[in-house]
């Protein structure tokens, strides 16, 4: 099968406009007819089920937690993005499309880059006519400011709690549609497959995590708004249930996997302190507005703070490498996140780490607070000469800014980062790549759809800050709700979709048949156990600095452990009740499978691009000595993965990028 | 760290339920409540013991679904944080703690420590929305300018996680704050104002059809609310509340 982006013709500015005004539409009497199911409650999910909802289809939605308003998107602090341009500091639909296909360094698909940044500036409307309060100026308009890789202000924000407030924004618009009727909510239900019907996708398989009923839904199109699969590499800032299952079933069900190996790793989080350690947790970009990072010049000052002789507050400035501003004068402290966070390793890895594993480095604010407290004191006419008056009205400043941040940073570090810096160290984030779409959101199962994070195409390798939530809401609320009426136009005659055929009945076997495995299986170890032996591969050989004998190994250990995993793991409890367990061990399974195809993709991508750097693919002299190094000629394609019965036989569909619009070339940030 | 726990155990929403006493050993006080919990459970699955079951998702404090009711109090002994958040620094070796589930009659025990706290959504279903179409032809973001201090106010009130930790801590099992900061978080917005009259009426209904208690002022809900949600929601709801019964 050729895959078919199905991009329309015609000059990029006009392309998602005249695509609306050719594509079929479904009459909103016959919408009555038509069901739609959604898996997924986050800013993709929700807001798409509540859309879908409202233009009169029959919704279900689905989510694992026990509210739609917990789905992982609420964890979102920065902010999100929109070409509004009312700083006007020049921004424009253009300049966010090209920040973000630059910042994706050149790996993602045009048309829609473009249509996201094309309707950016709706979201903001949409969500403040909902009630999201987002930060304001005294003089009541919307504030805004700065994420990284770009030289504008487009970042709207609440706080460092964004996320949270968008996501409560659309689910208030699911609750309204919950109370008229048209979205029935199934929460505490687990998607475990796909059912596909004469080719098309008709329903899945799901199982109440209450009462572990198996059971069975039909629709006339599917909808996966399931998130990322960043946990494979268990420690991760993902939440502890976010996972690949649904994204993984519709791969084997016939979806294309595309970019497996694209994975952000955050510059900013709070480093790992000890083996019990469960998840990581982020500390927001938008830090780095503020914040400056560095290191000791000298190494003998790192081996002192290492033991505790030293504070980083005692070393003089002099003495100090801030050397993302060293490196990259243009961009500084905002470079995009693959470039800080390998920038961490380099001298990390040089040794100049600053905490007892050598695997940190400084955020600090004493600069910022500072620069506050004086602009305060100016401001209030008081004495800008009184360090100790400056220091307290910076400081308020700052806990207006990022008190929440701040906070979360204290109860876990058991350290004041008003007074003393930050250490920071960065650690998996997010997933660029995921199911491979055509520009309708369409899946190469007809009638499934992708949509948030759970798809591959807007961010390339490399996903610029405050663009998942744009990217999310922008599916949900203005791409997919037009998009998926040109398929279900042929379904106004259809009827109801029966869950008696046959597909469905095997896809529920298949499903009831790995539940008894589980609980039967006499093995000797905890899913846990499994699940953190593949995170220590995927980090170790599929992390932030991959090579072909590293990828190598990774490829052969995934698979025995994956055989080991299915001789040894060990599910207490029964399949009829309330079992984390249980849940977890499918969700476990499916990582096993798809880190394989993740380091696959790495190995056969020989080129650095993104958050893909392979250490034989570097820039060795000149200007960018050192810098990721992008074979255009080679690898300007996607590449999407056909499932084949295991994940080392997939097959690879090379759909190439073309770039009309904007002049590939080296990424700078210097 | 060396510790004693007790955890409430209940098989399902009909059995009746009991503490059991478990030890773990070498805590650090590193770790979070939830991973000391984590501990235990490896320790009870490698014994061919059923693990504990307790909600949780995101671990940092913001999705709302991890809860605990410990040494008596919702979310344990420091402030402002959630269970998730709650680190084993807070207590000392050699400690015995009570773990139980958020108890209230609106909150029934699914397992363990897992509740249902499904009557918050259908609350919130009842009238926690302004009732504009999700179409993007709405008027520009900034045509109406919102005083900073509102807009600071409704951001305080919308920053509710919905975890439950205000039931569980009130003595009347009270849903007042949880409910007071969604109506104060639009009534506060310009944008609110249109529905408030319906809202605060629809919402209150509801809340009182889940079997949650009144409001009688001790204030426990704002103290143990890990997100400091503030009483003036409860007072503004009940302004509301009056403007909207005079008007019938």
């Amino acid at each position: 099968m050729s895959l078919d982006s199905k991009v329309p013709k015609g000059p990029i500015a006009d392309k998602w406009t005249n695509h609306k005004n050719n594509i079929n539409l479904v009459n909103p009497a016959n919408k009555r007819l038509i069901d739609v199911i959604v898996v997924g409650t986050g800013l993709a999910g929700g807001s798409a089920a509540a859309t879908l909802a409202e233009l009169g289809y029959n919704v279900k939605a689905f989510c694992f937690q026990d509210s739609p308003r917990r789905a992982h998107s609420i964890a979102a602090q920065g902010g999100i993005n929109a070409a509004k341009n009312y700083q006007g500091d020049g921004d424009s639909n253009y300049r966010l499309f090209y920040d973000t296909v630059k910042g994706g360094d050149y790996r993602s698909r045009e048309a829609n880059v473009y249509r996201l940044a094309e309707v950016s500036a709706n979201i903001i409307d949409q969500c403040v006519a909902q009630g999201v309060p987002f930060a304001r100026e005294y003089g009541g308009l919307l504030d805004n400011r700065s994420f990284g890789g770009v030289l504008v202000s487009r970042t709207f924000y609440a706080a460092g709690q964004t996320g949270q407030q968008l996501l409560l924004g659309a689910y208030s618009a699911m609750n309204r549609q919950i109370g008229r009727g048209k979205i029935k909510m199934y929460n505490r239900h687990e998607m475990l497959d796909v059912v596909v019907v004469d080719g098309k996708a008709r329903g899945i398989i799901t199982r109440n995590l209450v009462t572990g009923e198996i059971e069975r839904h039909s629709a006339h199109a599917v909808v996966l708004g399931s998130g990322g699969y960043g946990n494979v590499f268990f420690l991760s800032t993902n939440a502890m249930g976010s996972n690949v299952t649904a994204a993984w079933k519709a791969h084997k069900r016939g979806a294309y996997f595309a970019n497996p190996c694209y994975t952000q790793i955050h510059p900013t989080c709070i480093p790992v302190s000890g083996d019990h350690q469960s998840k990581l947790t982020l500390m927001s970009e938008s830090l780095r507005n503020d914040g400056r990072i560095w290191v000791p010049k000298n190494i003998e000052d790192v081996k002192a703070i290492r033991e505790g002789r030293l504070k980083p507050t005692e070393i003089a400035e002099e003495n100090r490498d801030y050397y993302l501003e060293r490196r990259y004068p243009a961009f500084g402290n905002l470079v995009p996140r693959d470039v800080a966070s390998r920038a961490a390793k380099e001298r990390c890895d040089a040794g100049y780490g600053v905490n007892a594993t050598g695997e940190a480095v400084y955020l600090d604010f004493a600069s910022a607070i500072t620069r506050y407290g004086k602009e305060q004191a100016h401001v209030k006419g008081l004495d800008e000469n009184d360090a100790a008056l400056v220091k307290k009205l910076g400081q308020e400043v700052i806990k207006t800014k990022y008190g929440n941040l701040f906070q979360m940073y204290e109860k876990i570090v058991d350290q004041n980062p008003y007074e003393t810096p930050m250490m920071i160290y960065p650690a998996v984030h997010y997933t660029m790549g995921g199911l491979w779409v055509d520009y309708n959101l369409q899946t190469t199962v007809p009638g499934l759809y992708a949509i948030g994070e759970a798809n591959f195409s807007d961010h390339g390798a490399n996903r610029l800050g405050a663009s998942a939530l744009m990217q999310g809401l922008a599916d949900g609320y203005f791409v997919l709700p037009y998009t998926i009426g040109d398929y279900l136009a042929d379904d106004i005659r259809t009827g109801p979709i029966s869950t008696e055929s046959k597909e469905f009945e095997e896809a529920e076997k298949n499903v009831r048949e790995r539940i008894e495995f589980f609980v039967n299986n006499e093995g000797k170890h905890s899913v846990d156990y499994f699940h953190k032996k593949l995170g220590k591969i995927m980090w170790n050989k599929v992390g932030m600095a991959r090579n072909v004998k590293g990828l190598t190994e990774a490829i052969s250990e995934i698979k025995a452990l994956r055989e080991e995993f299915w001789k040894e793991v060990k599910v207490p409890g029964t399949a009829n009740e309330f079992n984390e367990e249980l849940a977890k061990a499918g969700r476990v399974a499916d990582f096993l499978e798809l880190g394989e195809l993740f380091a696959k993709d790495a190995l056969h991508r020989e080129e650095s691009c993104g958050g893909h750097f392979r250490e034989d693919f570097v820039e060795e002299s000149g200007e960018q000595k050192g810098e990721a190094k992008r074979d255009d000629e080679n690898f300007a394609y996607v590449a999407a993965w056909e499932y084949k019965g295991q994940p080392s036989e997939a097959q690879l569909h090379k759909e190439e990028l073309e770039f009309n619009d904007i002049e590939l070339k080296q990424r700078s940030y210097k | 760290m060396n510790l004693t726990l007790k955890i409430w155990r209940q098989k399902n929403a009909n059995d009746k339920g009991k503490m059991v006493d478990y030890q773990v050993s070498d805590i650090s006080p590193d770790m979070s409540f939830l991973e000391m919990l984590d501990v235990l459970n490896e320790q009870l699955i490698n014994k061919g013991e059923e693990p504990v079951a307790f909600d949780h998702d995101c671990r940092e404090g913001i999705c709302g679904m991890c809860s605990l009711y410990i040494n008596g109090e919702a979310h344990g002994p420091d402030r402002g944080v959630t269970t998730c958040q709650l680190h084993m620094r807070m207590f000392k070796d050699g400690d015995t703690i009570f773990i139980e589930p958020f108890r209230a009659k609106a909150f029934p025990v699914i397992k363990d420590l897992v509740v249902d706290r499904s009557a918050f959504d259908r609350i919130q279903h009842a009238g926690g929305f302004i009732s504009v179409n999700t179409s993007g032809n709405t008027i520009d973001a900034n045509a109406i300018p919102v005083n900073k201090h509102d807009a600071d106010d409704a951001f305080s009130a919308a920053t509710c996680i919905g975890c439950g930790a205000c039931v569980a801590s009130c003595k009347n099992s009270s849903a007042m704050l949880f409910v007071g900061a969604k109506v104060s978080q639009f009534a506060l917005l310009p944008q609110g104002q249109v529905e408030a009259t319906d809202r605060v009426m629809n919402m209150v209904k509801q809340m009182d059809e889940e079997g949650f208690g009144n409001c009688t002022n001790t204030g426990a809900c704002e103290v143990e609310c890990p997100k400091g949600i503030s009483l003036e929601n409860i007072a503004r709801m009940n302004s509301e509340y009056l403007k909207a019964s005079l008007k019938g």
